[in-house]
């Protein structure tokens, strides 16, 4: 479903991504693990096709996308950012959000549709006519999926999703993402620095380093500490919580 | 249920419910602002004033009455006085509260869409397009606003029409410049990300998600800058290039008073009076409405 | 043992538009010189208890307590100004964000210098060795390098580690953390725990460590308390959380994703 090859950019003269390569099935759910500057969001966003210069070679469901192109994958490939406050127009009421991409695509029936959409990711009819700033982080954030969904796209992209929100929070919002992967066959690349998250909705995942993979295996590999790569382990230790005998050899 | 708690709802039940509760919502915490009370009721005094100028005047606006002329304030008949020719000064101010509103109506209606629009325009396209029109704008920023405005006038004829004209053509740089500032903060943000995504145009992203958020600071800008129009129109008028007599301008009576300044001095002080409360309550207002339109202060 | 902190039935209310909110209600607690853990969601009150001890809150807040006794002296009685002595002096602070509590414009080295010859009344000279001595402390291995630069050179995790130098100028007795490695990727994030971990055991200073990260709190600290819509819901050593016994405490436990 998503091919990449050695795809490369470069912000001024700061080389953000050096040649990453990945592939996802149809259906799949692929991790990118990393800390911040890895570039794994710069990943995410070339796909996504909001970033304009890249090089190397991608292609979404076998069709090749060309960097500067017009994209035309809109519906078929949508997004979640991590930050569920700058992701939602602040004058725009949840129903309006909803709206505008049916509008977009002159989709048929956009009554029907936002109800649903509402529905599906858990907020009732309730919510449709508030305002961002009357919801709270974890409601935003299903607003946000809700508007990726609102499309019926075959790939969803999430952006570090639940990182701005309160651990109960977070366990909602996975366990609705794993839900609406499984119901509509999704095929999701997940961006996270937390690998209990990345784990918990992935099979695969790659661990990015300084505009690189350092490390792709699965989540069972992981769950089992089969890793080669040390800046996988020290990842891996960091997770269990805080080691002191093992924080201080690292000083 | 009461419409206030029909208004303040937390959970509307259709789109023009929300759209009314945020306005209300914006009602009361502007109602809380004592002085942008003051500066509202200035401004729904003067509309009163120009709506009811036939009502209120006592005299004929540009009647002269020689016999008449240089009353003093307070004299019977003529509550402010009279100007040099006999016109009394009440209603004079009074007929002139409606060329004052026209030209600010006006400039308001030309300026603010030009500037909103060049400004959301070169900020959200960026490179040479914004190159282009950013330094059209410096152009006329570069120059007093007065003096441009003169210039104007002197070339395409004094007047009311050619006045309005003239401060709108210098009145808009400010205006893009703050738009574009605003789109450029906006344009990075993750919601029109998201509009991108989802397959809106530029242009269709410019109107729906980046004008509505500008909009609140154009608007705050235009209020605060009413009180500018209104001087640079006095002063256009003071100079002889604006209104033409006998039209009752509030400029063009202080610049003909200015002849009795010290012997009859309400001539010129009534409407130098009329323009400083004016003035005085639209900024009044722009600034509570700036505090009121801005989600991150309310 | 006299404790080093204690808080009796500790009350913060913050007055608005829409009348007093209540952000903790009143809540206790007695620490000695031991790690002790403040785990919360946001909105539990975690934070404005830590800054409330130090009096850091905006002008809205009232705060009422029984008994808000540090070291023997009621913190509720000291004046402005031997306030300002304690802060930084006695009691040091480290907030999330290094970005936001060094001063941008000013290198790392005369803000140091300046928390010694404030608080230790040191010369100019004795204050920068002094300086340079701190940061070897937080384990910056080139202090001189870092000591002339500006904050905006430095990475997260050396700014917070100059922001905890800074705090440990003038030798606390107590130092809050509020969410001290949030912002920090997880790798430097453990090197600032074992820093802060190393000073707590070798200068037997006492430290609370908010944080809404559980697993972290319950792996580093001595003691937890957990605090849930301004109270605290549960206190129990930090090796025993996952034998937590109220439905809060066990409802956070289980929304923790694990590996």
């Amino acid at each position: 479903m998503i091919e990449a090859e050695d795809l490369t950019v470069s912000f001024g003269r700061v080389a953000a991504l050096r040649g990453v390569s990945f592939h996802v099935e149809r259906g799949g759910s692929f991790g990118l693990v990393g800390e911040s500057g890895s570039g794994k969001t710069t990943v995410l966003r070339v796909v996504a096709g909001l970033i304009p210069d890249w090089g190397g070679r991608l292609s979404l469901a076998g069709e090749t996308v060309l960097a500067r192109s017009p994209r035309r994958f809109h519906r078929r490939l949508q997004m979640v950012f991590q930050d569920p406050y700058g992701s939602l127009h602040p004058r725009h009421t949840v129903d309006r959000i909803l709206a505008e991409p049916l509008a977009i695509h002159r989709l048929p029936d956009p009554e029907r549709r936002i109800a649903r959409a509402l529905d599906d990711v858990g907020l009732g009819p309730a919510f449709r006519f508030r305002y961002p700033h009357q919801l709270s982080g974890g409601q935003r954030q299903r607003v946000a999926i809700a508007r990726a969904l609102v499309l019926e796209p075959e790939i969803l992209l999430l952006d570090e999703p639940t990182s701005a929100l309160d651990v109960s929070v977070q366990a909602e919002i996975l366990k609705l993402l794993v839900r609406l992967k499984v119901e509509r066959g999704l095929t999701t690349v997940l961006v996270s620095h937390n690998l209990a998250v990345v784990a918990m909705l992935c099979d695969r995942i790659a661990v990015m380093r300084e505009g690189v993979v350092v490390e792709e295996t699965s989540v069972s590999a992981l769950r089992e500490e089969r890793v080669s790569h040390p800046y996988t382990r020290q990842l891996l230790a960091a997770s269990r919580g805080y080691d002191p005998a093992l924080a201080r050899r690292d000083l | 249920m009461s419409v206030d708690a029909w208004l303040l709802a937390e959970a509307p039940s259709s789109r023009r419910q929300a759209r009314l509760g945020e306005a209300y919502r914006a009602w009361l915490a502007f109602r809380r602002k004592p002085l942008a009370m003051v500066g509202l009721v200035t401004i729904l005094a003067l509309l009163a004033v120009a709506a009811a100028a036939p009502l209120l005047a006592t005299h004929s606006p540009i009647a002269q009455d020689l016999a008449a002329r240089l009353l003093p304030p307070g004299t019977a008949g003529h509550l402010l006085g009279t100007d040099e020719l006999g016109r009394d000064i009440w209603s004079r101010l009074v007929y002139g509260a409606r060329i004052t509103l026209v030209i600010v109506t006006m400039v308001v209606v030309l300026v603010a869409p030009l500037g909103l629009l060049v400004g959301c325009v070169a900020g959200y396209a960026g490179g040479w397009l914004d190159s282009t029109l950013m330094r059209v704008t410096d152009i006329f920023l570069a120059f007093p606003r007065l003096i441009l405005a003169l210039a104007f006038v002197a070339a395409i004829g004094p007047g009311i029409e050619n006045a309005i004209i003239a401060i709108a053509i210098t009145a808009w740089p400010p205006y893009a410049r703050l738009a574009r500032a605003e789109t450029i903060t906006i344009r990075e943000s993750d919601f029109i990300a998201a509009a991108r995504l989802q397959g809106a145009s530029a242009a269709r992203i410019v109107v729906r998600q980046v004008m509505p958020l500008c909009l609140s600071s154009v608007i705050v800008r235009v209020t605060l800058d009413m009180a500018g129009i209104i001087l640079t129109a006095a002063g256009l008028g003071f100079l002889g290039l604006g209104a033409q007599p006998p039209a009752p301008e509030w400029g063009a009576m202080i610049s003909s008073g200015r002849s009795y300044i010290l012997d009859q001095w309400w001539v010129a002080t009534m409407p130098g009076i009329a323009i400083c409360v004016v003035s005085l309550g639209f900024n009044l207002l722009g600034d509570g409405l700036r505090d009121v339109l801005d989600p991150k202060q309310r | 043992m006299n404790p080093l902190l204690e808080v009796e039935d500790l009350h913060i209310g913050f007055r608005t538009d829409r009348g007093v909110i209540e952000a903790v209600r009143g809540i206790s607690f007695a620490m000695g010189r031991e790690k002790l853990g403040i785990v919360g969601e946001s909105g539990s009150g975690k934070s404005v208890t830590g800054r409330a001890i130090l009096r850091l809150l905006p002008e809205n807040a009232a705060v009422v307590a029984r008994r808000l006794v540090f070291d023997g002296l009621d913190l509720q009685k000291v004046g402005a100004r031997e306030m300002r002595a304690i802060r930084g002096g006695r009691i040091g602070m480290v907030l999330q964000d290094p970005k936001f509590s060094l001063n941008p414009v000013m290198r790392v080295g005369g803000q140091i210098e300046e928390a010694a010859r404030i608080h230790l009344g040191l010369s100019r000279k004795a204050a920068r060795q002094r300086g340079l001595e701190m940061l070897e402390a937080v384990r910056i291995r080139d202090p001189e390098r870092v000591f002339a630069a500006y904050p905006h050179e430095l990475s997260g995790g050396m700014g917070q580690r100059v922001m905890i130098a800074i705090m440990l100028v003038a030798g606390p007795d107590l130092l809050i953390a509020d969410e001290p490695t949030s912002a920090l990727d997880v790798t430097v994030q453990m090197q600032v725990l074992a820093i802060m971990d190393e000073l707590v055991t070798k200068r037997g200073m006492g430290l609370v460590f908010i944080s809404h990260d559980l697993p972290l709190v319950a792996s580093f600290c001595d003691r937890v308390l957990v605090m849930y819509r301004g109270e605290i819901v549960e206190t129990c050593r930090a090796d025993m959380l996952d034998k937590a016994t109220h439905p809060y405490t066990k409802r956070l436990l289980e929304a923790v994703p694990v590996l």
